[in-house]
């Protein structure tokens, strides 16, 4: 793709230093890590050459953890310490899972997040797929040679909060640095759109293990600007497999069956749903504990009827986006098909005849979403790239507060570009009244019960008023992740109380960072050894950003600005020597404050020049 | 603090200040803003970098938004030149206007009661019409004649226009689900 290289202020501190970066797509089924090598992404392999990662953990007796193949090979001999598709279980409550009957697991009833009880005690499904992304991170640091500088995670374009948050401690968990927490579909979209530089709109169609999701994107000039998002965060691959299943039950009329019997048949209902892709029938056999004998045939016309009201479910999320984006099926130039459902020839079909037009599957559709986290992944490290790409995308799900009678205030709309901060006004509702509860929901229904509970929190220390005359303000910031942050603020005659809430499920920080204690090693066990070498990172890392700063714009400011700034940095440089980790903080958060409006400044300046259409490419070449 | 924050929207993707935009060269100007102040580019930058960059991108697209939108955009010129639409406390709307609101209503309930996802379509577009007729009044009242009163009474129908549009969408969403 011809596009001009702009020099991104900031994010090139170390020029000749090509920073380990991936990118990782935490499937409900397969997990894979990819990166960009010579300019190329591709995905990397196991030893054995394996791309997929089966995202399957197993907890064995002896104490360790299998995850992959292995684990998947023994899920019916083992089916309750075996957790397969546990990103189905990602920020979901028991009440969340719809199917929990037919699930082979002892599940608890946490607060916030169920759990799994396996042979190795407890496990939030945050701590298995930490399981899962340890492995994938293992294999990067084998193949590439190094300590990764960060990794781009992707997660489907319908996670709520809740979902995302768990997934960002899942990564934490596994000793990941998250530099970006990226859409499934919009990262597909970077994979094709960069392959074949595309222009116009563009809908993504993703049906993976356990999530459905569909994206419409329009692409220009290496802008990806994502314009609305839908789909259904439980509806995948995996209910075709328990459509079968249920077939199977029924025709070979079998009694209730134990979690061994069950967790074979879903394994024989995925192998015929997989055969059934280049074949017209399956046969499928199996002798069960029980003793009771399963062979039957499955042909692909029954198939497409036990599924039928699958896919139908699919199209409904998919007109509402077009509806959101204010376009009809004509406006769009290509479907992209993404995620190994969409191999099921009838669902080829069905969105064939939905748009019109046969849809692209010239990527493959399980490694799509890797390939384009891993370009993602490589801009974020700050490593140059001949196509300069921005991605623009959206909240999936309007974010709103509790009023009076249980409904909800919408503060702000789904498919909102990120990132996004909006401000809504409430007041007191009694005279003398001094504290406020405030709860913060997720989702398009007019009742609080309906939606997606994320926080509540209370504001105190309101000045005692007359009802109606405090004024507090709540402001809701979602980041580029699409992740939020809730601030109250009561702002009367200069009293100001003030309070940030970041929503964590079902894990409280200091319990991860328990669960990060225990998983280090006893060389890194100590608490103030890790604190004392984040904070020398960090503050290494600032210097460097400001060094390269300085160079490039150091005439933005004037003499005893820059004095001040040198003064700070040259502090920070002393402080590093000393083991004190608090000091360095410090030093860090002074150097980040002195340089604010240097910060300003160099944005104002780049702004204007992009504006005027000078090329900032001179500069750097 | 900066100049960039207490510029206005328009201002802020050097455009000319007036309801009469050109939608392409809004479109390329806010890529243009977010390419240099989105998050993504500044990852490896220091804090106060990425601070301000969140704050920029957050601004850039706020501005984006309200000029995007017909409704909006006129709202704002008003508010540019201190006067509030009242569009909560004003809801008195001249005789024909409202006589049509209440044909609108109609249709949608009576669209809505009968299943009928079609008629809720052909509503939406002879609404659309009727708002890109009141759209071509507010570039007379606000570019030409600036008749700030009377583009006030235009933004408040849109607004209600708007409204209504937004609940015929969750009707035939709801339909479409059933």
């Amino acid at each position: 793709m011809a596009l001009l290289q702009i020099a991104e202020p900031g994010m090139s501190a170390a020029p000749h230093q090509h920073k380990l970066a991936v990118g990782i797509d935490l499937g409900t089924t397969n997990s894979l890590v990819a990166t960009v090598r010579s300019g190329m992404s591709t995905v990397l392999h196991d030893e054995e050459g394996h791309a997929l990662l089966p995202s399957v953990v197993r907890y064995l007796p002896d104490g360790s953890v299998e995850v992959g193949y292995s684990a998947q090979s023994q899920q019916s001999q083992d089916p309750h310490n075996t957790i397969v598709s546990v990103k189905r279980f990602m920020g979901r409550g028991l009440k969340d899972v719809a199917d929990i009957a037919q699930l082979p697991y002892k599940f608890v009833d946490t607060p916030g997040m169920l759990q799994i009880q396996t042979r190795a005690g407890k496990k939030s499904p945050v701590e298995v797929s930490a399981e899962i992304l340890k492995v994938l991170k293992q294999r990067a640091e084998k193949a590439l040679g190094g300590e990764l500088t960060g990794a781009v995670i992707t997660v489907p374009a319908y996670f709520d909060d809740a979902q995302r948050q768990a997934t960002k401690d899942a990564a934490r968990l596994a000793g990941l640095t998250v530099l970006r927490l990226l859409n499934e579909p919009t990262a597909a979209a970077v994979a094709y759109g960069l392959d074949n530089a595309s222009e116009g709109v563009y809908v993504i169609y993703d049906m993976g293990g356990g999530t459905f999701d569909v994206s419409i994107l329009r692409l220009s000039k290496g802008v990806f600007e994502v314009l609305a998002t839908n789909g259904d965060s439980a509806l995948g691959g995996d209910d075709f497999d328990r459509r079968i299943f249920c077939w199977i039950l029924e025709q070979a009329k079998l009694p209730p069956i134990n979690p061994e019997d069950t967790r074979l048949l879903l394994t024989k209902s995925r192998e015929a749903k997989e055969w059934l892709t280049d074949h017209a029938e399956a046969r499928i056999t199996s002798i069960l504990k029980s003793g009771d004998l399963v062979d039957l045939t499955l042909t692909s016309a029954k198939l497409k009827e036990l599924t039928q009201h699958l896919i139908a479910k699919t199209l409904n999320p998919t007109r509402k986006a077009l509806r959101d984006a204010s376009l009809a099926v004509e406006d769009v130039k290509g479907i992209v098909m993404v995620g190994g459902a969409t191999r099921m020839p009838q669902v080829r079909h069905a969105v064939a005849e939905f748009f019109g037009q046969d849809p692209l599957t010239n990527l493959d559709p399980d490694k799509v979403v890797a390939l384009g986290a891993a370009i993602q992944a490589n801009v974020l490290a700050g490593n140059r790239s001949e196509n300069d790409l921005l991605l623009l995308d959206i909240i999936p799900l309007s974010l709103g507060l509790e009023t009076m009678g249980g409904l909800t205030e919408r503060v702000i709309p789904r498919n909102s570009t990120l990132p996004i901060a909006r401000a809504q006004d409430f007041t007191t509702f009694k005279d003398g009244q001094t504290a406020m509860s405030i709860h913060v929901v997720q989702g398009e229904r007019e009742l609080v019960s309906d939606c997606r509970s994320l926080a509540r929190f209370e504001l105190r220390g309101i000045p005692p008023m007359a009802a109606g005359a405090a004024r507090i303000r709540v402001t809701f910031q979602v980041d580029a992740d699409g992740l939020l942050s809730v601030t109250a603020r009561e702002q009367t005659s200069g009293v100001e109380s003030h309070i940030t809430v970041k929503p964590s499920y079902g894990l409280s920080e200091d319990e991860i960072a328990d669960m990060l204690q225990s998983s280090f090693n006893a060389a890194e066990s100590d608490k103030h050894a890790r604190a004392l070498q984040e904070a020398r990172v960090d503050a290494e890392r600032l210097l460097e950003a400001i060094t390269y700063a300085l160079k490039q714009d150091g005439e933005l400011l004037s003499e005893t600005e820059r004095k001040q700034i040198k003064a700070n940095m040259e502090q920070l440089r002393n402080l590093m020597e000393t083991g004190n980790s608090h000091a360095i903080h410090d030093a860090v958060e002074a150097l980040n404050h002195a340089t604010e409006e240097f910060a300003a400044k160099r944005m104002d300046a780049s702004v204007r020049k992009a504006l005027a259409g000078q090329k900032l490419n001179s500069l750097e070449l | 603090m900066t100049r960039s924050t207490t510029k206005n929207h328009f201002e802020l993707f050097d455009l000319p200040v007036q309801f009469c935009i050109d939608p392409d060269r809004l479109n390329q100007q806010f890529r243009k803003v977010q390419s240099e102040v989105h998050p993504d580019r500044f990852a490896a930058a220091s804090g106060a970098e990425r601070l301000k960059s969140m704050q920029l991108a957050t601004l850039a697209n706020e501005a984006y938004q309200t000029l995007k939108n017909p409704t909006s955009r006129a709202r704002y010129l008003l508010q540019l030149q201190g006067i509030d639409t009242q569009e909560d406390s004003n809801t008195a709307m001249p005789g024909d206007f409202l006589m049509l609101q209440m044909e609108w209503r109609e249709a949608m309930e009576e669209a809505t009661d009968a299943h009928d996802i079609d008629a809720l379509e052909r509503l939406l577009t002879e609404m659309r019409k009727s708002s890109s007729q009141f759209q071509q009044d507010l570039q007379q009242q606000l570019d030409e004649n600036r008749a700030y009163e009377q583009a006030s009474g235009t933004v408040r129908k849109l607004s209600f226009i708007d409204k209504v549009q937004a609940d015929i969408e969750q009707a035939i969403s709801k339909l479409e689900d059933a």
